[in-house]
């Protein structure tokens, strides 16, 4: 890794910092997304990288914007008579009108230098482009105008390029979903499956020709469109960086674009370095692939409330997941169940999709389930071509599959063919889809298709497709083959199972303890097997461990591996929840589970259980009950006090968990939201108001604790421990607090016999502790305190379920000089119509972690590091309950001394008025007077937008929720946490920017 | 369930790998080979390099686009390499019963139905190619339904007479640079490089004595087989040196060139068959990415003094152009042409041209 690390802002301003102090010779811009190349561009722009004598790694800065800025893109392109949608660049809305009606409505807006696409969308009207318009030029100043390609191709091409002009193509990949939706919000497969082969060398020849003429170097990705009805091709868009389709494409090829691009950037050329998994050939040619790879976007919509659900121009993905196999058929049923939506395959789900025409016309997530219900449903191919405009290649094999369902179901476990059984699994069908299908239960079958000899082979990705013998075991299997390319007899095997997608609630943080497992495994000497979907992950490199198998987390993938290799064990505890939630199946079929023992796990996870075992420790735990009909809720409710948390368990719409303050919001949410009866009961928890949250993150060797951290939430219970700033050492929790904390910890550790990660959340108020939750695996905060504290957690963790001997870890250690900052980033702006605002139930998408002097300054820049501009003059308060107004007085009298012009709601600003602080008072959204707050903002007179909600939960159009949107929508920063706002006050009264000394990791003792 | 054909495929090692019947309905023997590239099974199928081989796709997914209209062009098939599909039989993991492609007027199978070739899919391609990589390439033959046929090894007969030309054909007469192009198994696109540089084409069968007819450059084209069988052609190119007449062979043409230069040459383990061999132009840095269909290879090493190796293949060093270091011959082991496969080394026809007078 790297020599030294910097937990700073990715922005120009601290980027500078950084060059002035450690004089760099050269920079890399092209690895670290968007971010990364906008602070690159600004930094040469102004000239920093002149004046420190730091030069441009690799593609330049020039190249990059003649790449961004759309006008020169198309000047670049015309130059060699390339083509580009016909478009016209505009800088206001009154431009972009009179370009529309040049174009023709439908029109595509574009916006220069955006992220995902942040911004853009089709417009059928000209309010629907005034109102997009007005938007979009709160970001950007100029925006694009252009003909909409409905129902092209979207077809990429992964091109490199080296300093010698040699270029190869990666891959390319298609969309099934075409032209309209995001490539971030497609299902794609690689290779591309409907072209023909003039078509797919006219495509390469033109990025070729493209990355030559722009002069980049190192990897870039070209979108096109391609007409469905003839060779005519329009260049949407090139990214002269490594992107999300690098990952996706070095993970489908095996071609590691990273590492070539980085050795290109240093002056190498392909022909000098070797291709990675032949270690024979060298990295100058074009994978062949002999297996289709199928990408499908992982959303969480419905942990939004009031998001658009529909997907188009703009991502709204969290994460991806991508399947290996040698049908179409095969690979999307993979990708299908990958994604842990709780969907089988494409077809033997629960699900009722209401107006098939309108989702297959009109697509959300959901629309390739409704490819499915539609063939059922005796739709034909050409009206569901129609209606989608998806290439009919793809829905003749959908509608294999459901041809195969259809058989399948006239059969009985003792009448179904051998050969019928192996189709089905050809055609990707699980064991628990062949189970629901003949009515019997999984293992049944899958005794059944072993008794028949029905085993899937393991496929080595070797790229180039057999032609030479590959020195990395980077597998997949398949039904659709008859020999295992790998031997089984390696000894001390370890199996580690990995995270899958990331999704709001799991993300980057467990791949960071997957691979740290596996790099401490192999340091004691074992050989270790890495089972993940995920392409965007560091434990899906082939190199990270000794045996990658990308492919399903699931009971049955993971039995045939197990069966077949013959490891020590597994390691469930360091992928999140989806490998622990296995513990029990394993158990039960005698597969051995590495660590704590999958009884102490379910232990944990049963809520009765666990409540049990905290009764018997005497350890205090909130009120709860589970209940099977809504008046024994209500009478529980009543008997414990309200506000209450609610955690139905079948959900119908909407978020899963909330909070109710009365008995009528109850009765509301239990009735619209949820359906509660036998199979399906509520869990009511007592909510404590006013309560902190503290978690503590350990590590135990046979219920002994060996290392543990305790962080705060900066913000007061209520926000999901996902979206809570946390910090680390805790700065308000009293010594008493944290005394009960660690003798918690300490009891449950020895009473759960644990072995491994846990983590325990806490509530305390005025020195009463109650447990929450326990989880007997890594949680989302393990890099984080083991970064913090300059200790591996995980490492630790490893040698103890190894049966290593471990010391504990000296107390004395964790008197740190700094603080650590770990902050959640919102996507909001992207997810339109969402609320921003914090609850009960997960909304972040990403976090972040700075380390400062003090908790104040780690705060400001983790927030600085998630996009937050410090305002420049004028602030919006609108600061809800009265004594939430009294607890800011003392910060905004502050904002005021430092010089902010205050612009505040009518009942905030008479509290105010009452204390002696004058403000500007901005009418209600609603109240349709001006000046208004809303107006405000979007005329970009207010540079930070303070908004406490009065109360949690609420789902409907309310000012507060106008206010807030508008704050997101035109990029205004926005504060909705009462705690938040006043560390961040502080914080801003106290620490100047220019004063912020920068210091790497190593230097915080 | 529907009712598939079965039907097996036999190598001369005794493996069998069973599979379903797709195409004709008969069986067929020949050299078993395998082509790594992805897209591309029209043109290759016609090519007639691909002569008395039965050939196996590695890419597992084969017919989704169908196969094009025989729409032609300069009196040529448009969309294909040769008037017929050339290959023996044809061996895939997944054949797509449905296709869908504006450009295609039947599916795959169809198509093969209509030469009369033979293929199986739901074999597992890729141990199959394990076994031809390393055992090398081996004979085998598609046995449909147990009509069992002998085993038959093409490469003891002389492939190229049967699928060059019987008689000259002239294209492009108006053309303003008159190219022989020695037919030893020409792809069509070979010819619409030339007409489309606006070159007059002298197309002639293979053992055709062409120094009688008025041309200003030869250019000596793939085919099937082994070089050796092709001694009239190398006579022909021997005159051409001597006579320091512009040269230029692709392929076959590149190990006939090399025999006529008095270097020798020697069949590989499995060939190249495939859209992605990376050669580098020796002496520099450069790289191309090209498209190949051979089984045997120039000896660099027997190259006489006058002779240098032009490029190399950088995955296993062997042979892919040689020339002579003053005189304009020259030739290259890949196809520029390409169809199917990458474009990048079309110049290479310019560069041709350029050296005639």
């Amino acid at each position: 890794m790297a020599d030294k690390i910097y937990f700073y802002p990715v922005n120009a301003f601290f980027v500078e910092k950084i060059i002035k102090k450690e004089k760099p010779d050269g920079v890399l811009l092209a690895f670290g997304g968007q971010t990364a190349l906008n602070a690159g561009v600004e930094l040469e722009k102004k000239g920093i990288l002149e004046k420190y004598n730091v030069k441009v790694l690799g593609t330049q800065v020039e190249t990059i914007e003649n790449t961004e800025d759309r006008d020169l893109f198309k000047k670049k392109l015309t130059e060699i008579s390339l083509k580009t949608p016909k478009s016209m660049s505009v800088s206001s809305v009154e431009e972009s009108i009179s370009a529309a009606k040049k174009l023709g409505y439908p029109v595509m807006v574009r916006i220069a230098y955006a992220l995902g696409g942040l911004g853009s969308g089709v417009c059928y009207s000209e309010e629907e482009l005034t109102d997009r318009g007005r938007k979009a030029f709160s970001f950007a100043p100029q925006i694009l105008v252009e003909e909409y390609l409905e129902g092209w191709k979207e077809v990429e091409y992964e091109v490199v390029r080296d300093s010698y002009n040699n270029c190869i193509t990666v891959c390319n990949m298609e969309n099934f979903d075409p032209m309209g939706i995001h490539t971030g919000e497609s299902i794609v497969v690689a290779p591309s499956q409907t072209l023909t082969n003039s078509e797919y060398h006219k495509l390469r020849d033109i990025s070729i020709r493209l990355i030559r003429h722009l002069g980049i170097v190192g990897e870039c990705n070209v979108q096109f469109a391609l007409d469905s009805k003839s060779e005519d091709y329009r260049i949407i868009e090139v990214n002269a960086r490594l992107s999300r389709s690098s990952a996706l494409a070095s993970k489908a090829t095996g071609y590691p674009l990273a590492f070539i691009a980085a050795k290109l950037a240093l002056g190498y050329s392909l022909t000098e370095l070797q291709n990675q998994i032949t270690k024979k050939t060298m990295a100058c040619f074009e994978p062949a692939l002999d297996y289709i790879v199928v990408k499908i976007p992982r959303w969480d919509l419905q942990k939004f409330r009031r998001v658009k659900k529909e997907i188009g121009t703009e991502m709204k993905s969290v994460g991806e997941i991508m399947a290996i196999g040698r049908k179409f058929e095969e690979v999307l049923q993979k990708a299908i169940r990958m994604l842990n939506i709780g969907m089988n395959g494409i077809t033997v789900n629960d699900i009722s999709l209401n107006n098939l025409e309108n989702e297959l016309k009109n697509p959300t997530d959901q629309r390739v389930f409704a490819v499915a219900e539609a063939i059922k449903k005796g739709f034909s191919i050409e009206k569901i071509y129609e209606l989608s405009k998806i290439d009919k290649w793809f829905l003749y094999k959908i509608k294999n599959i459901v041809e195969t369902e259809e058989q399948v179901k006239s059969y009985k476990p003792d009448t179904i063919p051998k050969d019928l059984v192996l189709e089905a699994k050809q055609n990707g069908f699980s064991d628990v889809q062949v189970a629901k299908l003949l009515d019997t239960d999984e293992l049944s079958i899958r005794s059944l298709r072993k008794d028949m000899g029905i085993l899937p082979s393991v496929k080595q990705i070797d790229t180039l497709a057999g032609e030479f013998p590959a020195k990395t075991n980077y597998l997949y299997l398949t039904y659709n083959g008859s020999e295992d390319d790998v031997r089984f007899k390696q000894e001390k095997q370890v199996v580690v199972l990995g995270g899958g997608a990331y999704r709001i609630g799991s993300s980057v943080e467990f791949d960071w303890c997957c691979v740290n497992t596996v790099i401490a495994l192999r340091e004691m000497g074992h050989s270790t097997i890495m089972i993940n979907y995920n392409p965007e992950t560091v434990s899906t490199d082939y190199d990270t461990c000794d045996k990658l198998y990308f492919d399903e987390l699931t009971y049955e993938r993971v039995t045939d591996i197990y069966e077949k290799e013959n490891p020590l064990g597994i390691i469930i505890s360091v992928g999140g929840q989806i490998p622990n939630n296995l513990a029990m199946r394993f158990h039960d079929t005698n597969i051995k589970v590495l660590g704590t023992s999958p009884v102490s796990i379910d232990n944990a996870e049963d809520r009765h259980k666990f409540s049990k075992l905290l009764d018997e420790l005497g350890i205090e735990q909130p009120e709860w009950k589970e209940l099977t009909n809504i008046e024994e809720a209500k009478q529980f409710a009543n008997k414990a006090g309200y506000p209450m948390l609610i955690r139905p368990s079948y959900v119908l719409s909407g978020a899963a968990m909330s909070v109710v303050f009365n008995e009528h919001d109850m009765e509301e949410f239990l009735l619209k939201a949820s359906e509660v009866n036998k199979e399906h009961p509520v869990v009511i928890s007592k909510f404590i108001m006013g309560a902190k949250e503290i978690e503590v993150d350990a590590v135990a060797n046979k219920g002994e604790i060996l290392v543990y951290a305790i962080s705060e939430h900066v913000e007061n219970a209520g926000v999901h421990s996902g979206d809570a700033t946390m910090a680390l050492p805790p700065q308000k929790t009293y010594h008493e607090t944290i005394r009960k904390i660690k003798r918690i910890a300490r009891e449950v550790a020895e009473h759960l016999k644990i072995t491994g990660p846990f983590n325990i959340q806490f509530l305390a108020k005025e020195n009463r502790v109650k447990v929450i939750e326990c989880n007997l695996r890594a949680s989302r905060s393990f890099p984080f305190v083991s970064k913090v504290f300059k200790t591996n957690f995980i490492e630790l963790a490893t040698k103890a379920i190894m049966g290593e001997r471990v010391e504990k870890v000296d107390k004395s250690h964790f008197e740190l000089d700094y603080v650590g900052v770990k902050a959640p980033q919102f996507s909001f702006s992207r997810l339109k119509g969402a609320d921003p605002t914090l609850s009960v139930e997960m909304a972040s998408t990403g976090e972040v972690a700075c380390i400062g002097n003090d908790v104040r300054e780690a705060f400001l820049l983790s927030l600085l590091s998630v996009g937050f501009k410090v305002p420049k003059k004028s602030i919006l308060l609108s600061t809800g309950p009265i004594e939430d107004k009294a607890y800011l007085l003392k910060s905004v009298k502050k904002l005021k001394e430092i010089g902010y012009k205050l612009y505040a709601t009518k009942g905030t600003a008479d509290f105010l008025k009452e204390n002696d602080v004058d403000t500007e008072v901005l009418y209600w959204p609603l109240e349709e007077k001006k000046p208004n707050v809303v107006d405000s903002i979007k005329d970009g007179k207010i540079d930070m937008v303070v908004n406490i909600p009065k109360s949690f939960e609420k789902e409907e159009l309310t000012n507060d929720y106008l206010i807030r949107r508008a704050a997101v929508d035109f990029d205004v920063p926005l504060l909705t946490n009462l705690q938040n706002t006043r560390l961040l006050i502080n914080a801003l009264s106290e620490k100047k920017l220019e004063e912020i000394e920068v210091k790497s990791w190593d230097e915080f003792v | 369930m529907q009712k598939r054909a079965k039907v097996k495929l036999v190598l001369e090692d005794g493996s069998i790998f069973h599979g379903f019947s797709f195409g004709a309905e008969k069986s067929a023997a020949g050299e078993v080979v395998f082509n790594t590239g992805m897209v591309g099974y029209p043109e290759s199928m016609t090519d007639p390099s691909y002569k008395g081989q039965i050939l196996v796709l590695t890419y597992p997914l084969i017919g989704n686009y169908g196969v094009p209209k025989d729409e032609k062009e300069d009196g040529l098939l448009k969309y294909f390499e040769s008037d017929k599909i050339q290959a023996q039989a044809l061996i895939v993991s997944d054949y797509s019963k449905e296709h869908n492609h504006w450009n295609a007027s039947r599916s795959l199978s169809d198509w093969m139905k209509e030469f009369d070739v033979p293929g199986i899919y739901g074999i597992d391609t890729r141990e199959l190619t394990k076994k031809l990589r390393e055992k090398g390439t081996m004979l085998g033959k598609v046995v449909y339904d147990d009509n069992d046929i002998e085993l038959e090894d093409p490469n003891k007969r002389n492939l190229v007479s049967e699928v060059s030309i019987k008689e000259p054909i002239t294209y492009n007469k108006e053309g303003d640079k008159r190219i022989v192009l020695v037919d030893c198994g020409a792809k069509n696109n070979i010819i619409r490089s030339l007409v489309k540089r606006n070159c007059c084409v002298i197309r002639v069968p293979w053992d055709y004595d062409f120094h009688s007819l008025e041309f200003d450059g030869v250019l000596v084209s793939n085919g099937p087989g082994d070089p050796k069988m092709c001694k009239e052609t190398i006579n022909n190119i021997k005159r051409c040196i001597e006579k320091d007449i512009p040269t230029f062979g692709i392929c076959l043409g590149n190990q006939l060139l090399a025999l006529a230069a008095g270097a020798d040459t020697y069949k590989l383990k499995y060939g190249h068959r495939s859209q992605n061999q990376p050669c580098v132009e020796v002496g520099t840095k450069k790289c191309y990415i090209t498209s190949q269909n051979h089984g045997f290879a120039a000896d660099t090493k027997t190259l006489p003094d006058e002779w240098e190796p032009w490029f190399v293949n950088l995955n296993d060093d062997t042979n892919e152009g040689i020339r002579h270091k003053t005189k304009p011959f020259f030739s290259i082991q890949f196809h520029p042409e390409h169809f199917p496969g990458p474009v990048d080394t079309n110049f290479l026809f310019d560069k041709f041209i350029g050296v005639i007078r």
